[in-house]
């Protein structure tokens, strides 16, 4: 029999469906490699369990020739962002360790409803605050790439790095992601996956742990592009717990997939062209085009001016909508608690807040603080949220001469962990090409492309139209069917 | 703008988040690096700009009247609610003694 774990979402749910293998052996085959890659350090827990009783139940079903389920049979990985009952949820913090959820997130229920079931949860940078995977309580995440010659330990990006390193080292098939400012599509371009933010809306945010409200969006992270329409469609979908959330019908996107582009046109951004790209990530963009004109696209030159100041107003409306979102942390209701001898209610609240949440999550703490303060809210906030609508005004009237755009994901490839530490400011900007998208709630995805002098992957980032997954899906699927990625990094876990 | 000492102080106490001597003087080159770098934003061109509010048009549901219509965030869950409780005490949450 073939290595299960070579595997990815459709042809391991195919595989079940008609009876070549047992979900039983596939959830057995990638229990094993996960047991294995301990020094990836992707998985905060593992829950072989799960994943063994909900291919149990799927074999079950098929023995009685009952439906599947969109997902059957296939195990995967669960960023450790989603409550998941029973079964603890950290968001990567001291202060949520120990937290062992009474309820199931809505996106990971509709995983296991579509027959789906849990390797284990996924390591991430703290709160999903990060670009390298390097804030965890838990420890660095290691990439499985590395670069040629060297065995120094890549960052897996961030902060969906756990589930970006375990889907390229192939320990599970896919993995969920959540993408506030980038935390889907840089990992899944740093480990030569793909990876996609849907539409601000589709999926539900209950149950996920809240990082900045207005941006946060899941989604999934797998080797293609098939496999991440599939699993979209059992993530997505209406649900009145949260309140955003948008009340349409799900595509049939993997039934929709068509990587025909005639008559389709694709813009490119001429502000993405900054100084500091990397001349190799510039060489793939044109390759891109390349690839879609041959698609049968149409290649057209767009602007979007207000591109240079989209990061800045980011670092100031995520970090609000943080500093407010984890003022629930306090030691009183769930987590940490940490009470000095003699000490009151307020010390108590500092106390546990000081012992439980790292340097990255305190600084955007502050930061959001002082943002919101009396006096400042003005200058910073509002000022930011009105920059806001002017990036987003910008896509729309992009969107006015093509249906899609094609950038760069990221302004580098993977770089070696502790590389960017010193300066925060170094680190935000690897989200420079990601965070205009989030601002605007639109769908992106991040699709392979080549892979660099070092033979560490680079990403191409597609960014549609709101509620237009499928131009997004199908452009990405142009891209694959003409990059043929098969790059693989070399075992050394 | 930019911060010192005091200011790094007061925020964190805002914040709820006890910092020492060392540690408020480390944060206050890393926030006045980040405010150094949003300053820009003040370049931009907003009159006439309304903040954004929504990033995908969407209409504001009301659910209907019903009493605990959704058993997951129903009413009637004191165990559940409590489970993970550092310090629970007779169906409550315990906290230290706050009125002397």
């Amino acid at each position: 029999m073939t290595d299960l774990t070579n595997l990815g979402v459709k042809d391991i749910r195919d595989g079940v469906d008609s009876g070549e293998f047992t979900a039983r052996e596939v959830a057995e085959a990638f229990n094993a490699a996960v047991a294995e890659a301990a020094s990836l350090n992707a998985f905060i827990v593992t829950t072989p369990d799960h994943a063994l009783a909900a291919a149990d139940a799927v074999d079950a079903k098929r023995a009685k020739g009952d439906d599947l389920g969109k997902m059957g049979g296939v195990p995967i990985g669960m960023k450790d962002l989603f409550a998941t009952k029973g079964v603890q949820t950290t968001a990567a913090s001291h202060i949520l360790e120990g937290f062992n959820p009474q309820y199931e997130s809505t996106v990971s229920q509709n995983l296991w409803d579509a027959g789906a079931g849990m390797l284990g949860k996924l390591n991430l940078d703290q709160f999903a605050m990060g670009s390298s995977n390097e804030t965890s309580y838990f420890g660095n995440v290691n990439s499985p790439w590395r670069k040629a010659g060297s065995n120094a330990a890549m960052s897996p990006g961030g902060s969906s790095g756990g589930s970006s390193s375990a889907v390229a080292a192939r320990i599970a098939p896919a993995a969920t992601g959540t993408d506030t400012g980038g935390s889907i599509r840089q990992p899944a371009a740093f480990t030569g996956i793909c990876g996609i933010k849907p539409t601000y809306g589709r999926c539900s945010r209950w149950g996920v742990v809240a990082f900045a409200s207005s941006l946060d969006q899941a989604g999934p992270m797998a080797h293609t592009v098939e496999d991440c329409a599939i699993m979209l469609e059992a993530m997505a979908g209406f649900d009145p717990k949260d309140a955003t959330s948008l009340k349409m019908d799900v595509p049939a996107w993997e039934a929709g997939l068509s990587a025909d582009l005639k008559g389709k046109r694709i813009g490119i951004p001429k502000e993405y062209r900054m100084d500091g790209t990397d001349e190799e990530i510039l060489k793939s963009w044109e390759q891109g085009k390349e690839w879609l004109r041959d698609a049968g696209a149409e290649i057209v030159d767009v602007s979007l001016p207000h591109t240079k100041y989209a990061l800045p107003a980011y670092y100031i409306v995520a970090p609000a909508e943080a500093s407010s979102n984890l003022a629930r942390y306090d030691g009183v209701r769930y987590g940490l608690r940490d009470l000095p001898d003699g000490a009151g209610l307020q010390d108590m609240y500092a106390a546990t807040r000081a012992e439980g949440f790292g340097d990255e999550v305190k600084r955007r703490i502050l930061i959001g603080t002082y943002v919101l303060s009396a006096g400042f809210y003005d200058a910073y906030y509002n000022q930011a949220q009105k920059v806001r609508t002017l990036v987003s005004r910008d896509f729309a009237e992009a969107f006015a001469q093509c249906d899609a755009i094609l950038a760069p994901t990221t302004p580098t490839a993977s770089f070696p962990l502790g590389s960017l530490n010193d300066d925060p400011l170094t680190m935000y900007l690897n989200d420079v090409f990601a965070v205009p998208a989030s601002l605007a709630g639109l769908p992106a995805m991040s699709v392979p492309a080549t892979v660099n002098a070092d033979g560490l992957p680079l990403g191409l980032q597609i960014v549609g139209k709101p509620f237009d997954e499928q131009g997004v899906l199908n452009a990405g699927l142009a891209i694959q069917q003409r990059a043929r990625f098969d790059a693989k990094p070399e075992k050394w876990w | 703008m930019s911060v010192d000492k005091a200011t790094v102080a007061k925020i964190a106490s805002l914040a709820r988040i006890k910092m020492g001597d060392e540690e408020l003087e480390r944060m206050v080159p890393e926030l006045n690096n980040i405010l150094e770098w949003v300053e820009q934003l003040g370049e931009v061109d907003v009159s006439g700009v309304e903040p954004m509010t929504a990033v995908i048009e969407n209409h504001l549901r009301l659910r209907d009247d019903v009493v605990d219509a959704d058993p997951k965030t129903a009413g009637g869950r004191r165990e559940d609610v409590l489970a993970n409780a550092p310090a629970a005490e007779h169906g409550f949450f315990g906290v230290p003694k706050v009125i002397e």
